[in-house]
Formats: structure tokens, C-alpha cells, sequence
């Protein structure tokens, strides 16, 4: 039998070996934190300070908007300096705290920890919920909403994503393999909310030392396993991993629970570790700093709200001018016209590339070759439905199954024609969701 | 720090391969077959390859300037077409049919169409069939060797015995590029290896056809016979390089096989009860009609469509 996959998907270069033995580097801020209060999918987080307050590092400076929403925390002390829109990594100006930075790095007193074996699940879900943990793969869900479906006992299994398929990236992989005794406690952290779940890594095969070092840490484990995984983009999407591990297929109108199954990903499992074991809420992760553009690419752990040029500049700076610098994966990340934009809960990379390859690229007419619909994993045809898209014929684009995209891109990545097929499916996405809602 | 980096939608990496590398490598498989036609046929063969091939390139250029549209001749669509046409064509057919043939074919199949992967039949097979109608005298007859004689196939409709090995070879009448299975062969394979092509036209296809065959062709199983419908009449040609034509086939999985089906069926009809030996082009260009249905009814299955929700 061969290893654990989907059908469909690509495999581009994936450039980890610039990163990939670079062990992760704490860094500081030097200038103001920025925290958008929106670093999740939902409602924004509500502002609890004010203009001038000074907050402790650790001490929450917004709380939940809501259910689906998470409370904000200040990653250092230091006095509120404004609440005013700042631009996000995504491109827009969005509401933000800005808080001055005192260099002391005083934390609020954490409260007396309960042994994790004492606590009840309701204790265990409120820590998750207070210390505004979300999924950090790039989604920003809302990791309490994500553990709380409507009947936990159906839950079987829990998936750690630890496939990280996007290229460039290494933060997971280097957390697997310095943080395995936190992944692994976060993964028993969630297990303990599931009474018949068993929980499963699932890691793709360029990671063999994490899966050695994985096999290690839980042969003490009875329910978890590591699953071996082929190397191939998107592994790492929700349905196609949920697929590759338990056989289980679901689509765009059903979630991860109507099959059984949770995925989070595996910097959210370390950070559900600090909430409920250490009592530390969210406020740090670890981010790749790498592209040919970079001078000493590597993993540094990072606070939130940290500007990203601090970040880069901690890799040594650029070493020759980028075109394109991207927040997150080359597959499905966001490029950003600056730097002067602040790490958040989903800030997994910076990738610097000296050559921007898309903008040289003139899309012609399509030849109907049929490679998207060879790659896509959603298995639908993407020349097709971008060719609705263009002509906004979202009856059509409804009926062919437009709305099944996972928007990985590998349509646009293998498209002869360099059309940019992702961006009109997506677009239209958009609109077609919204409709479907109402 | 600069602040103006580029921003566009991701992916932000791709894929090199493009539109005209693909054309490219049709063109290099094709010329097993064109150097053959020329060893076999001599100079005219030649000369109609040169002058079809160049004809089609000119055409799309001029109709492109006129029509002020972007010149896309660099795409090598249009040599694929030419070269397609041309080996497709007698060895003695006036040099000007040829060029003729090509203009139509660009022209008329492709860009009246809206050019490139807007025509729904093949340009190459439309034009030849457009000519066979026109000309059916010079399109019809051959020579080898000096001596005018029929192509195997005809033969082998008139009941004669026909050699297998020669059709294999190509050491017959017939149309420039068609005779030599080999030769057609070695550029399919090179098709197969590079990822341009799959079985699964020519694949069902070929199968199906050697069914049809077996079944109406009133000689059972017999292996020369079946040989002798393979190797002649174009259908390797037909098979490996027109019906795989990706603008003029179906996109799904599913309905390469359907149309693969279909077009066996046909060519196996054609030549079996039509009024010619061949049938291969007028059956993949009637299947190119059929298309748009087939794509309709083997839609895929979305994955986890059809789940518990």
C-alpha cells in the first residue's frame, strides 16, 4: 500500500532546506505592537483599554466579540498608545491597539494552575476560550468553536496537521521536532474533551525525523498515532487530510465534525498547551522568515503584534531588493505591498523572493488541456468554472460545483495558459457564498 | 525600506511548463513522421510539408494583424495545425491545395471561431475534410513508387491481401505522414513520457475499435486483418495526434473515455459500411461535435459530494 493521500495536487519546489535546520530563535520587539482586533475568523475582538492605560504583558487589552470570536492579549508591558487602523498583512487598514513597548516585559501574575488531571472539561474549554486561542495554520477559526460541536461523543478523531504541504515553511516542522513534548500534551489536552476520540499526526514523508521523534513521544500514548502522509500540495487542506487520514470525505457545506473529526493544526496545539497547562493565553508563535531574498533565513518566535520588518531585519534583512514578499505559504499566501504590518495569530511566514515569477506571466487563451482538472482536489473543473467567473454567471458556476473550491491554487500553479484561475473562482466564491447564506 | 512590493493573487509560484512548450512538443513528435513521409515520398512530399506548415503560420499572423488582435504565432499552435494538415495530405496533390487547406483551417476553423481553444472541431481534420469534399480526385489518388495503386486499406476493402510488415514500416501509399506506424509510434511515446498526452483516448480509442472490428468485420479474429485496420488509413496518426487534440476533447476523465468510445465506433462504421476506406477524420471531427454532450452528462463528482450531509 503506498502512503496516505487525495487524489489530485501538485508538487512544486519546495525550498524548505533554506530554513529547515535553522533552530527557532527567540526575538523581541524594538518599536510599538500593533494588535488588529480582527486576527480571526468572526466578530472582532472589543477593545477593554484605553488610550494611555498601561497593561502588563499578558494582560487581555480586548475580549471575544462574541461566540465566534477570541479575547486579544498584550504580548509586552507598556502604555496604550492608540486605538487606530493600521494596514493588516492581507492589505487593509484595519481597527488596532498600538501599544508602546517599556522594554520590561512585566507579566500579569498568572493564576495558580490547577493540575491538568483535577480539571473538568468545561475547565479545560473555558482556558482554551480565555486565552483567545485560534487555528494558527492561516484560518484564524476559533479553536473553542472548533472543540465544541453539537455531540462531542460522535468525535473520533483528532487530527494534528503537522503535513505543513505549503513550500517555504518550515515553523511547524521545527515545533515538531524542539516542542514535541508540547504538541503532544496539547494533542491530550483536546483528547481529554473527547471521551471516544483517538488523536493521529498526520506528517508528511519529506519529515521523517519528526515522525521518528513523534513515534517516540507517544509510544507511551495509547490513543495516538502517527500517520505517515505522501508529500504533495494541498495535504495539509482540512478535507484532503481529513480524507489521507480516516478515509472520511466531506464538502463545502459540512465541517470537519459531520465526519467525526477535528483538525488543528500544529502550532494551535502548542499554543492549547500553554493556555491549559501553563496557563499562558496566545500571544507568540513561531514564523519562517525565508525566500532567495532573504539573507539568513530561519524560525524565530515571535510575539504578536511585532512589526514585520523587525522580523525580517532579525534574519539578517534582504540581501538583494525582493519584488514580492508574501505573509504565509507562495501557494496560498498573501502578498503584501510592505513590511510595516504586524505579526498576528496567523502569521505562520515571511517569504522573500527577489523575482516576482507571476508578473511576467501574460495568461493566454486556455487550450483545454485538462491539468487542472488533473490536479484539483476538489475535483471539479476549474478552466470551466473560471470561465463563468469571468462572465459572472453564477447560476452555472453554482450547478458545475464552483462553491467545492478549497482555493489551494493548484489549478493556477499548473495552468499552461498562466491563467489565473484561483483568483476568478475565488472571487465569485465570494459572491456565491454570500448568496447561498441568505 | 521600499514600499512597493508587488502584490498579485496566489499562488505566487508556477508551474513552467506553458501553452507553447506543449505545442513545441507535438511539433518535435511529429517529426518522426514528417522526416519519414519526406525519405518515403522524395520532394513533393517536401515541399507541400514546407508550404502547408508556413501557410498556416502566415495566415494566423495576417489575420491577426488585420484584425488587430495579439500576434500568438509564437505559440506554435499554428505550426502543429500545418504540419498536422500536411501530413495528412497525398504527396501529389498540387502545391497550392495545401496552403489552401491551411488557410481555411486557420481562418475559417480556428479564428472566425475565436482562435485558439475556441474551435470546436480540429482545424487540421476540418480543413483535410474540406479539401477531400472540394478535391476529391487529387485527394484520393496515389502513387507509390511511380505505380498510381491504392492505399492498404482500400485494397483490403476490395478483399485483396495487403503486407502488415510494410504498413508497420510505411513503405506504402498513402498520405505523407500516415504510413509509417513506427515513426508515429516513437512521437507518441515521447507524447506519453513528456506528459502531454495519456491513454485514455487513444487507449479506448484503439480498443474499441479493434472490438468493432472483430465483431462486424466478418473476419473474426484474425490478427492480420485487425493488423492491417490499424496500421492503415491513418488511425495511429488519427489515434495518438488528433483525437488527443485537447481543445477539440472532452476535459472530463470520464468523457475522454466516452468520446474514446465513440470514436472507435466510428471509424469502425465508416469503414466498414461507408462508401470509403477511411474514416478516420470524418470520425473525429463528428465526435469533436459531440463534445460539448459528452462534457455535459460525465460532469465529475465533486469530492465528499454525495457524503452524509
Amino acid at each position: 500500500m503506498g502512503l496516505l493521500t487525495f487524489k489530485g495536487g501538485i508538487h512544486p519546489d519546495d525550498g524548505k532546506s533554506l530554513a529547515k535546520d535553522q533552530a527557532i530563535v527567540e526575538i523581541m520587539p524594538k518599536g510599538d505592537l500593533v494588535y488588529p482586533l480582527s486576527q480571526h475568523i468572526g466578530a472582532p475582538a472589543k477593545p477593554t483599554v484605553a488610550v494611555g492605560d498601561y497593561v502588563l504583558k499578558g494582560q487581555k487589552i480586548a475580549e471575544a466579540g462574541g461566540f465566534v470570536s477570541a479575547p486579544i492579549y498584550a504580548s509586552v508591558s507598556g502604555t496604550v498608545k492608540a486605538l487606530e487602523p493600521h494596514f493588516n498583512p492581507t492589505g487593509s487598514k484595519v481597527p488596532c491597539i498600538v501599544i508602546e513597548n517599556d522594554g520590561a516585559y512585566t507579566e500579569v501574575e498568572y493564576p495558580e494552575s490547577k493540575p491538568f488531571n483535577l480539571m473538568t472539561k468545561d475547565e479545560v474549554m473555558s482556558r482554551i476560550a480565555d486565552a483567545g486561542v485560534v487555528g494558527m495554520g492561516g484560518a484564524g477559526f476559533p479553536t473553542r468553536v472548533k472543540l465544541s460541536p453539537k455531540e462531542p461523543d460522535k468525535i473520533e478523531y483528532i487530527i494534528a496537521n503537522c503535513a505543513e504541504c505549503e513550500p517555504y515553511i518550515t515553523a511547524d516542522y521545527r515545533r515538531m521536532l524542539e516542542n514535541t513534548k508540547e504538541l503532544v500534551s496539547g494533542m491530550r489536552v483536546v483528547l481529554s474533551l473527547f471521551d471516544n476520540a483517538k488523536g493521529i499526526f498526520g506528517v508528511e514523508d519529506n519529515k521523517k525525523d519528526c515522525i521518528s521523534v513523534l513515534e517516540e513521544a507517544i509510544k507511551d500514548e495509547p490513543r495516538m498515532s502517527v500517520k505517515t502522509l505522501q508529500t504533495k500540495y494541498p495535504q495539509g487542506a482540512e478535507r484532503q487530510l481529513i480524507f489521507a487520514t480516516t478515509g472520511r470525505a466531506i464538502n463545502s457545506t459540512m465541517l470537519p465534525a459531520d465526519a467525526g473529526c477535528v483538525v488543528d493544526n500544529v502550532e494551535t496545539l502548542v499554543t492549547i498547551h500553554n493556555a491549559v497547562i501553563k496557563g499562558r493565553p496566545s500571544m507568540e508563535r513561531v514564523v519562517t522568515v525565508s525566500g532567495d531574498a532573504v539573507a539568513n533565513p530561519g524560525n524565530f518566535k515571535v510575539l504578536f503584534g511585532m512589526n514585520q520588518a523587525e522580523v525580517v531585519e532579525a534574519a539578517g534583512g534582504f540581501k538583494t531588493q525582493p519584488q514580492k514578499v508574501i505573509s504565509g505559504g507562495p501557494m496560498m499566501g498573501f502578498s503584501m505591498f510592505t513590511l510595516d504590518t504586524p505579526i498576528t495569530k496567523t502569521s505562520s511566514s515571511i517569504l522573500g523572493f527577489t523575482e516576482d515569477v507571476v508578473a511576467k506571466l501574460k495568461p493566454s487563451a486556455c487550450i483545454n488541456c485538462g491539468r487542472c482538472v488533473e490536479v484539483c482536489p476538489s475535483r471539479i473543473i476549474p478552466s470551466r468554472l473560471a470561465d463563468f467567473a469571468e462572465r459572472h454567471d453564477e447560476d452555472s458556476f453554482t450547478k458545475q460545483n464552483g462553491l467545492e473550491c478549497v482555493e489551494c491554487g493548484s489549478c493556477s500553479y499548473v495552468c499552461p495558459a498562466k491563467r489565473q484561475l484561483k483568483q476568478s473562482i475565488g472571487s465569485m466564491r465570494k459572491i456565491a457564498l454570500a448568496n447561498r447564506k441568505k | 525600506m521600499s514600499e512597493n512590493y508587488n502584490i498579485s493573487s496566489s499562488p505566487h509560484v508556477r508551474d513552467k511548463v506553458t501553452s507553447s512548450n506543449i505545442m513545441l512538443m507535438v511539433t518535435i513528435a511529429l517529426l518522426p513522421a514528417t522526416f519519414f513521409g519526406i525519405y518515403n515520398f522524395g520532394m513533393p512530399a517536401l515541399i507541400n510539408i514546407v508550404l502547408t506548415t508556413a501557410t498556416a503560420v502566415l495566415a494566423e499572423f495576417v489575420y491577426e494583424k488585420l484584425m488587430h488582435k495579439d500576434i500568438t504565432i509564437g505559440d506554435f499552435s499554428a505550426v502543429v495545425t500545418g504540419l498536422l494538415l500536411a501530413l495528412n495530405l497525398p504527396p501529389t496533390l498540387p502545391y497550392w491545395m495545401g496552403p489552401l487547406g491551411a488557410v481555411f483551417a486557420i481562418i475559417v476553423v480556428k479564428q472566425l471561431f475565436g482562435g485558439l481553444g475556441q474551435n470546436f472541431m480540429n482545424p487540421a481534420l476540418a480543413a483535410r475534410c474540406f479539401l477531400l469534399i472540394s478535391f476529391t480526385g487529387k485527394m484520393t489518388y496515389f502513387v507509390y513508387d511511380g505505380v498510381t495503386g491504392a492505399t492498404p486499406l482500400a485494397s483490403l476493402k476490395a478483399g485483396e491481401a495487403v503486407n502488415t510488415m510494410d504498413m508497420l514500416l510505411g513503405t506504402t501509399a498513402g498520405t505523407i505522414g500516415e504510413t509509417s506506424v513506427i515513426a508515429i509510434m516513437v512521437g507518441a511515446i515521447f507524447l506519453l513520457l513528456m506528459g502531454v498526452i495519456d491513454l485514455r483516448i487513444p487507449g479506448t480509442y484503439i480498443v474499441t475499435f479493434v472490438v468493432f472490428i472483430t465483431i462486424f468485420g466478418g473476419h473474426g479474429i484474425d490478427a492480420q486483418y485487425i493488423t492491417a485496420h490499424l496500421c492503415g488509413g491513418g488511425l495511429m496518426l488519427g489515434a495518438w495526434f488528433m483525437a488527443t487534440d485537447y481543445v477539440t476533447s472532452p476535459i472530463t476523465k470520464k468523457g475522454q473515455i466516452v468520446y474514446g468510445i465513440c470514436l472507435g465506433c466510428l471509424t469502425g462504421l465508416f469503414r466498414l459500411f461507408g462508401g470509403s476506406a477511411e474514416g478516420v477524420s470524418y470520425a473525429i471531427i463528428f465526435s469533436n461535435l459531440l463534445v460539448p454532450l459528452i462534457e455535459r452528462v460525465t460532469l465529475p463528482k465533486p469530492f465528499g459530494k454525495g457524503g452524509e450531509k
